[in-house]
């Protein structure tokens, strides 16, 4: 059942020191806002996916198509948009927000994004080449690509020659990064090695296409709105739970202050028996003895 | 602060390790955890602290060197590992460089560093 991935930024590396000795290089991937903006149905558009959108972009910057937009799915202007195809029970609201939750530590993930550029490059940078030599009559030409080709037999260079050229800026995926760690509460997701892109660049996450869906992924996803709803379940549960006790501590307290008052009198009884029968206090000790730990209670 | 360093201040906080002062020139004493086959023991290692990287940061990292059975050993530990146990100052030395990488060639007589007479420890928050 495919299920949607997540708009995330890229903030840094940084690395994780566990409690075996080891230590896990680690890129932090922030979520910033992540919201549906739209649903793509079969009926309408022959396909089923969500439109998310990520970060924060000023009205005044949006173009007053993409405000109509956003204003339709009334969430506050997104400086990206991505969409993920999903599966058609997996379709989420619009307006819901995806919180970190989404992955859980130990799960495989694919991550895109838009790598560095590095500009006009050389054929040994861009292409691994190995250049000439240093020496042996080369001159001024070390790190060239070398030959591009045959002779008058074809006469021409093959078409996807790989020579030098622009490298970088382009879409790239990083297949099956594992997430160390995830923090709801301020969006992160903590993945163990590189991810493609600069610092502050958006990536997208999906589960892993060549590892088998783990068993416990949350469908359709981790929404902000689910985990509320379960806190104020299990807050009120908590109240009720603790209204309970409160309830069961006063009953208690009022049985125990009527066994009390019970023995009090009796024991008050048994003293004027006792002056009645000027006998020496035999029964109050006992007595004494049973009221302590009924008040406990 | 950024997320970065602010996720980084945290985690040094989490790991609550007291590291002494100390910098290039002095001779510290590692203690370092080995696991051998299911028991971890703690192995020392002493010698002099030739160079230190990263300032104070998750990253920061320490070199220390030391002549062992004639053949110069160094070893770069990670300041915040949770593999070491403690760090000891032994001695103090007087230096007038931040990397020592000149004792890599040298011996005996000039491999040798003064002691620093009047170390003062740290003081208030800096400590």
């Amino acid at each position: 059942m495919l299920r949607t991935g997540v708009i995330a930024k890229k903030l840094g590396m940084t690395r994780l020191f566990l409690e075996d000795g080891r230590q896990v290089p680690v890129t932090v991937l922030q979520l910033d806002g992540l919201q549906v903006v739209a649903q793509r149905t079969v009926e309408r558009d022959g396909y089923t996916a969500v439109q998310l959108g990520a970060g924060a972009a000023k009205a005044k910057r949006t173009t007053a198509a993409m405000r109509g937009h956003f204003a339709k799915a009334s969430v506050a202007p997104k400086r990206k948009i991505a969409e993920f195809r999903v599966a058609e029970e997996n379709l989420i609201n619009v307006g819901e927000e995806i919180t970190a939750d989404h992955y859980f530590a130990g799960q495989y993930v694919d991550i895109a994004g838009t790598s560095i550029g590095k500009g006009f490059a050389g054929a040994m940078k861009r292409h691994n080449f190995g250049g000439l030599r240093a020496s042996h009559g080369v001159s001024i030409s070390h790190r060239s690509h070398g030959s591009t080709g045959q002779c008058q037999d074809p006469g021409k260079v093959f078409k996807g020659k790989k020579m030098a050229g622009h490298l970088g800026a382009v879409r790239v995926t990083t297949q099956n990064l594992q997430v160390v760690k995830t923090d709801a509460e301020r969006g992160l997701i903590m993945v163990k090695g590189s991810v493609p892109g600069s610092k502050g660049g958006w990536v997208t996450i999906k589960d892993a296409v060549k590892k088998p869906t783990p068993e416990n992924v949350i469908y359709p996803a981790a929404l902000k709105s689910a985990a509320e709803e379960a806190r104020r379940l299990a807050e009120e549960a908590a109240a009720k739970a603790a209204a309970e006790e409160e309830a069961a501590r006063e009953e208690a307290a009022r049985l125990a202050a009527e066994q009390e008052a019970a023995a009090l009198a009796e024991a008050e009884a048994s003293i004027e028996s006792d002056k009645e029968a000027a006998d020496p206090n035999a029964e109050e000790p006992p007595l004494n003895d049973d009221a302590a730990p009924e008040g406990d209670k | 602060m950024n997320l970065i360093a602010q996720l980084e201040a945290e985690q040094i906080k989490e790991l609550g390790k007291t590291i002494p002062d100390f910098k290039a020139g002095d001779t510290i004493r590692v203690g370092y955890k080995v696991t051998e086959g299911t028991r971890t023991r703690v192995q020392n290692y002493e010698g002099v602290c030739i160079s230190r990287k990263g300032g104070s940061g998750i990253g920061a990292s320490f070199t220390v060197r030391k002549i062992s059975f004639g053949e110069g050993v160094e070893r770069v530990f990670p300041l915040y590992s949770t593999n070491i146990d403690s760090i000891e100052v032994v001695r103090r030395g007087k230096v007038r460089r931040a990397k020592l990488y000149y004792l890599r060639d040298r011996r005996g007589k000039s491999a040798r560093i003064a002691e620093k007479s009047n170390y003062r420890p740290l003081s208030g928050d800096q400590a």
